[in-house]
């Protein structure tokens, strides 16, 4: 059988820029977490927290996090078709455009030009680049799809095309602006409107961005590792379909107790109670596809890292439509309990898959030899303790903070000023920071894994190339 | 066979996003902002507030600071009348925030005399030790551009005038801002309605309390009122307190209360006993016995 030229290099070229940019989010948000407890670190203008954290965010969702996408995609979409990407020029004019958006939105964030809408900062020249960026993608893998030899779509294309369309929809409405200037706009929308459409987008984002390719790789990448296909194509398509049927009602979440109609709020909070069932429809899924295999989180470090992964998503959609909860959230939002429930999903979840979609396509895209898998051992048991301690001292943190907050005098007066709640958090945030550089180290780890395997590694045994072309 | 078929599966998958959509994101443009939100009071911003607004967004202020009150208890008591719809008609973003680094603003006009919010800019920690929040000193240092402010003007179509434009020419970032944080949330008159009148009979708790309880009731001073009456009650933002002559139910009830025009703060969210016991420490309270040992 010979297996068609499939276009290695643009992987190639996504992975090291992807992982660039995931170094530098992880990076300034070991810089934000410090800022937040010796505010003396802030140098204005530019490095302020304040103009910072943005950077911090868009880096770690724009950057590493859809940079990962590009890369994974165009490896998996080539593989699951069986024939190259439609276009190569296309797909290397989008890599160098990625590039560029990311260090425009970078140096127009430091700059202060920012539209203040969560995950939509970008004001709208940048955002134009990344709604050329994002058509450039979604031309390439959906032509690729359309002239694909295999007849049937496997799972993780579904979720590709989801994600395409999705953050299409979401990012177009969500921009909508009117320009005073270049570096300044007005949103087309004002007041409870702007919030509502705001979190209609946010939450979706994180739908579209944060979990359907996620899920996309995991699906792909798991039986790959394991050997073994997903357990069961039935509870995959029922959990497609009501995923991206329900999280689109879900925005108002983050808006409860806001003067938006209450009738929203309360579709959300059923919404979101719902989308437990498939959402956890791919945790059983991928725990179910272990069966008899469960030896190989011992044995093989890449379900190790996915088999993590798909855990912290678990935990994750259960926690987060608790947090939807009417009374759970007037108790904890606005508390450091939601950056601990963010980064639970970002680091453990997000990064974990795509720590192990990485180390799965490396050596098979430059036919090296992992370099050291004791070092990629070390590099998962440090992003997760970074990130346990990260999210759990926060949750303490918040709950501590919310029961300040609340607690109420028998003369029905508040106990706590707002300033012997804040300096309270000061120790949670210190554990955050340790967390955070642990994190850190664990990424100049696997940086040093993959540039080692890279120059240095062995050539691959030509058995392991054959166990590629598997299932 | 959708699963054969992508551009089927595209077509589905639009259909399916579009559902939820429709229902909670463009449905709700129907009601929101319209008659029924309107709130007469509510005026849009002036050209030095508005100026200030996006200086707020550019410096991310929004990062750490929320700008909503929601209808609870502990909340309202903390921050005041919770927020409504109408009162962000004019909020192009919107700028409700998602974390409380820092206090809500979404009630800050008028809760402070514009003096404290310029040292309290300036120098956060200088004014609340423990304070995380960065200097912005430097704003007073950066002019405004009075034709950009009226470029903004005429797009948002505030009403605005001539010599409110000339007048930002004398103006910097720092006005600017602090201008707009006089504005937030005050156009509804919620700060005299939440000023309760003590009905009855109100008695001093504490009457003759001796020297050394009072010492301790110092911290409650200094954390509370020595930013503006200073350490040793000699006045800086707010008068001279140093014998002061009112009777211990009046004292009491413009700590409770507050003077709302006048820039001094309520404090009834202390709860009576702590506001009891700053009256009698003010009031009572002889410094130099305390140095005599
Ligand atoms: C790192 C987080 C942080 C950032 C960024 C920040 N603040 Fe603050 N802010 C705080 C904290 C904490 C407090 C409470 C302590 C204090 O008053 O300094 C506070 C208090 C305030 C207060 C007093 C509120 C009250 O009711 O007492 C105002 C006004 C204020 N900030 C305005 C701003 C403005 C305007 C900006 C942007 C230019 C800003 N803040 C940026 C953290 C922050
Ligand atoms: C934000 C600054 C600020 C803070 C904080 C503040 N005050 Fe005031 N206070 C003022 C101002 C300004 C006035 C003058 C108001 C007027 O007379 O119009 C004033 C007036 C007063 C007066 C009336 C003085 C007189 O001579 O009539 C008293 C008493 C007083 N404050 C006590 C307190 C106490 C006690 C605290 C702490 C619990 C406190 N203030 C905190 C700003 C402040
Ligand atoms: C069933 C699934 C989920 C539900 C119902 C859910 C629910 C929520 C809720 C209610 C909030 C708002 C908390 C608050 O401010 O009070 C929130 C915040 C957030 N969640 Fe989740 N969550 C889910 C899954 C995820 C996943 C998988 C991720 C992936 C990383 C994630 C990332 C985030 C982020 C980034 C925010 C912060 C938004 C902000 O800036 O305020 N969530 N989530
Ligand atoms: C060492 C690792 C990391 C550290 C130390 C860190 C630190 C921080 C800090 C301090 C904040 C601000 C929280 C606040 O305002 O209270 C933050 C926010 C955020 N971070 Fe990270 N972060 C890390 C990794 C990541 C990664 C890898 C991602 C994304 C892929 C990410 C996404 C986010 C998001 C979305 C927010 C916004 C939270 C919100 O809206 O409340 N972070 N991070």
């Amino acid at each position: 059988m010979d297996t068609p030229q499939y276009n290695t290099d643009i992987v190639r070229s996504f992975i090291l820029w992807s992982v660039i940019w995931g170094l530098v989010a992880v990076l300034v948000g070991v810089i934000v977490s410090v800022q937040m407890t010796n505010p003396e670190l802030n140098f204005p203008p530019y490095f302020t927290f304040g103009r910072l954290r943005p950077i911090h965010t868009n880096a770690g969702i724009y950057g590493w996090a859809v940079g990962v996408i590009f890369a994974t995609f165009y490896y998996i979409v080539q593989r699951l078709c069986k024939i190259r990407i439609w276009s190569d020029k296309l797909a290397t004019f989008q890599l160098w455009f990625f590039n560029a958006t990311i260090i425009a939105a970078a140096v127009s964030l430091l700059l202060g030009y920012t539209t203040s809408k969560e995950y939509h900062e970008l004001e709208w020249p940048v955002d134009i680049m990344v709604v050329v960026l994002w058509v450039a993608f979604s031309i390439n893998i959906i032509m690729t799809i359309i002239k694909r030899k295999e007849e049937q779509m496997y799972i993780s294309l579904w979720y590709m095309m989801a994600a395409i369309i999705g953050v299409a929809i979401l990012y177009l409405v969500n921009a909508a602006a009117i320009p005073v200037s270049l570096f300044k706009s007005y949103s087309l929308y004002a007041g409870t409107n702007d919030a509502n459409v705001q979190w209609w987008f946010g939450h979706n984002a994180v739908a579209m961005v944060l979990t359907a390719p996620p899920l996309a790789m995991f699906y792909y990448f798991l039986p790959k590792s394991t050997g073994v296909p997903i357990y069961s194509h039935k509870i995959s398509i029922i959990s497609f379909w009501s995923l991206i049927f329900m999280y689109l009602w879900t925005g108002a979440h983050h808006l409860l107790w806001t003067p938006v109609p209450d009738w929203i709020q309360t579709l959300a909070m059923a919404f979101s109670l719902m989308l437990i069932a498939p959402s956890w429809g791919s945790v059983i899924n991928g725990y179910l596809s272990m069966k008899g295999q469960w030896h190989q989180m011992r044995d093989n470090y890449l379900v190790k890292f996915l088999i993590i992964g798909i855990t912290f998503y678990g935990l994750q959609t259960l926690q987060g439509p608790m947090q939807a909860i009417r009374s759970f959230s007037a108790f904890i939002h606005y508390t450091d309990w939601v950056p601990a429930h963010i980064h639970m999903g970002t680091m453990g979840w997000v990064s974990m898959i795509a720590f192990a979609s990485i180390y799965f396509l490396v050596p098979r895209i430059y036919n090296k030899e992992l370099y050291s898998v004791p070092l990629a051992n070390l590099h998962f048991w440090l992003i997760l303790t970074g990130q346990l301690i990260w999210s759990i001292s926060l949750w303490i943190a918040g709950v501590l903070q919310a029961g300040m907050w609340n607690a109420i005098n028998p003369d029905g007066s508040l106990t706590y000023t707002f300033m012997e709640t804040m300096v309270e958090m000061y120790p949670y945030w210190w554990a955050r920071t340790i967390g955070g550089v642990i994190f850190l180290t664990g990424v100049l780890v696997f940086i040093y894994n993959l540039v080692k395997t890279i120059r240095s590694g062995e050539k691959l045994a030509p058995s392991a190339v054959t166990a590629e072309g598997r299932a | 066979m959708w699963e054969k078929r992508p551009v089927l599966f595209l077509i589905l998958a639009t259909v399916v996003i579009m559902i939820g959509t429709t229902i909670t994101m463009i449905v709700p443009f129907l009601s929101v902002n319209t008659e029924a939100d309107r709130i007469d009071s509510v005026k849009p911003y002036t050209p030095l507030q508005q100026e200030g607004r996006d200086i707020y967004i550019r410096e991310g202020c929004n990062n750490c600071h929320t700008q909503t009150v929601r209808p609870l208890v502990s909340e309202v008591l903390r921050y005041g009348e919770y927020s409504k719809s109408g009162e962000f008609v004019y909020d192009r973003p919107f700028l409700w925030g998602s974390k409380r680094t820092g206090p809500d603003l979404a009630r800050l006009g008028g809760k402070y005399p514009d003096a404290w919010h310029y040292k309290h800019m300036a120098a956060p920690r200088t004014m609340i030790p423990g304070s995380n929040m960065p200097d912005y000193g430097w704003l007073s240092d950066n002019p405004l551009d009075p034709q950009m402010v009226q470029r903004k003007m005429e797009i948002l179509d505030f009403p605005y005038n001539a010599d409110q434009i000339s007048a930002l020419i004398d103006k910097n970032e720092m006005d600017a801002i602090v201008a707009y944080l006089q504005k937030l949330g005050s156009d509804i008159p919620w700060r005299k309605a939440a000023e309760t009148t003590i009905v009855g009979e109100i008695t001093n708790p504490y009457a003759g309390a001796s020297h050394a309880d009072m010492e301790g009731w110092e911290k409650i001073y200094k954390s509370n009122c020595s930013a503006c009456h200073g350490e040793h009650h000699e006045g800086d933002i707010g008068p001279e307190l140093i014998g002061v002559n009112y009777e211990d139910d009046e004292l009491f009830q413009i700590i409770f209360n507050g003077i709302s025009d006048g820039g001094m703060p309520a404090f009834g969210s202390l709860g009576t006993d702590k506001v009891w016991k700053i009256t009698n420490f003010l009031k009572y309270y002889n410094e130099e016995e305390g140095h005599k040992e």
